[in-house]
Order: structure tokens, then sequence, then C-alpha cells
């Protein structure tokens, strides 16, 4: 079971009462880019096991949209932070660390 | 609306119409807590309900509440707000058609909510609010007293949500909450 503090209510929210956004902090090619940049924009996501950053809303609760750093694989949450950044807040990516220290950024987000 | 069986100890009823506001804006703006004082509200904490002489007003999000007022008195209510908060950006809209209410007490009454809702009910509080679902719809629950607790959810599922609380309310003995 995933359970996933909303940072707006402040409550655990168990999976089935929120909805998943899929990858965070993609840079957005508009219909003036590149056709490479917009088809990766569209497609191209990380997968990984591990260390992810995802797009979760508080669906069935507040509505709102929020960021969730969790693994993959074991379900373990580092943290959740508001919708409102392009890029991990330093909390979560210390929170990240204290868990996994040898982690690295797989796209580098901007620290 | 039919009121729904007494089960198990735990009554679930089907409550009367009631008028319902819900206004959107910035929580935080000091602003909104002045209008809400100025028409008889009082401004909730998160997660929390609180009692004005116009209505209670419920916690829904860092921008949404939902007032619940006497019966036809949200659009007044809308209006009374929508002036006071006159220059702020801000939403108020009376809802109350498109809701339902439903009580939940007796002595199950957490157990009734916690096989239904994806809820912590065993830590819950008097006064707590929780967004949240039931089954297959969304709705919002507070807890009025002791073992006692209103549910508000949209009126087009009613039907399901007052058979599912009745379902739900049957056959509590025995369990415990962690
Ligand atoms: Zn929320």
């Amino acid at each position: 079971m995933l359970l996933i503090e909303c940072p707006y209510c402040g409550v655990k929210a168990e999976e089935t009462e929120l909805a998943a956004g899929g990858e965070a902090h993609l840079t957005r090619h508009g219909p003036d880019s590149a056709e490479e940049a917009f088809a990766a924009y569209l497609f191209d996501r990380l997968n990984p096991k591990g260390v992810h950053f995802e797009r979760w809303r508080h669906v069935n609760g507040c509505g709102k949209w929020f960021h969730c750093a969790r693994d993959t694989a074991t379900l373990e949450v580092f943290g959740t932070y508001s919708a409102q950044t392009s890029a991990p807040p330093q909390t979560i990516l210390d929170a990240i660390r204290a868990r996994r220290p040898d982690w690295k950024p797989a796209n580098a987000p901007a620290e | 609306m039919r009121d729904f069986a007494e089960t198990s100890g735990v009554r679930v009823e089907a409550l009367p119409p009631a008028g319902m506001v819900t206004l959107r804006g910035d929580l935080s703006d000091p602003r909104l807590g002045d209008a809400l004082n100025a028409v008889g509200l009082a401004l909730p904490d998160r997660r929390r309900i609180a009692a004005g002489s116009a209505g209670s007003t419920v916690w829904m999000s860092p921008d949404e509440l939902l007032v619940v007022c006497g019966e036809g008195e949200d659009r007044g209510l809308a209006a009374r707000l929508s002036e006071a908060l006159a220059g702020v950006h801000h939403l108020a809209a009376a809802v109350g058609d498109a809701r339902v209410r439903f009580a939940i007490d007796g002595k199950g009454a957490r157990i009734a909510l916690a096989k239904i809702a994806p809820a912590d009910m065993a830590a819950f509080e008097i006064g707590e609010v929780r967004r949240t679902r039931v089954a297959q719809v969304a709705a919002a629950f507070w807890m009025t007293g002791p073992d006692a607790f209103e549910l508000v959810c949209f009126r087009s599922v009613a039907d399901y949500a007052g058979k599912l609380l009745a379902s739900a309310a049957g056959n509590v003995e025995g369990i415990a909450l962690p």
C-alpha cells in the first residue's frame, strides 16, 4: 500500500484517494520547438527503479496537485512538496540522500 | 429521501435539506476571514469545522470552504459574502441543492466509516473534517460529537451513499480499530 502525505491537507492519503500524474519536472516543449524536443516532451520518460519524482493529485480530497519523491521499488516516500516549483526543494533532496547516500539525480534537476 | 434503518447500534439517517455555500478564495488572506466574520461565520483551521451564528464553515482545501447554513439561506448568504469580499478575488456559490447530508452515530460509527473510507478513523477527533471518498464516491465528513459524524456528498449519488452507509453500519460489533 502506498501512503502519500498531501502537503495541502496534511493527511496521509492512501493511494486510492489519489490520482497519479506521471513524471514530475518535465520541460514543456511547445508547438514552436524542434520535432525531436517535442516528441521527447510527449513520450520520453525515465521510468527508474528507485528514486523518482512524480506528480500526484489529491483527487478524492482537496483536489490539489502536488509533487512526490518516492522509491518506485520499495514504495518508500521521501517527501511531498508544492506543485508550484520546477525542481525538488533542498529538504527533499536531503531526505533522499539520508536514505539513499549513493543516489544521483537522473537528469540532474537544478540544485 | 428515505431514512435508512437502524442496524447494529449505528444509526444512519438522511438529514433534512440544508443550505450550502462553496467559497473559493485565498484562506490565508485576512480579508477573507474578516468577510466571514462580517456575515456571522468563522474561519476554520486546516481540516476543521468552525461554528458561527449564520452557519458552520468546513475546511475543504487551502482555497475552499463549504458553509452549511439553514435551508433556503444559501443564496442570500452567498450574496452577502460576495458583497463583503468586493474587490477580493473569490467565488461564492449556493450549492445546497446539489448536496445531501447524512448523520452517522452510535458506538460503531468510526468503524462504519473506516470500512468505506481510506481515512484513519481511530485518531479522528471531534471537530475534525476529512474530505475523502466513501467506496466509489467523493464525500466529506466531520465529527460532531462522541461517536457522531455528519457526512456530505453529491445529491446525484445520495441513494448509493445512503445504501452504502446502511450496509457499512451493519456488523460493526466485534471489530476494533488499531
Ligand atoms: Zn489534499
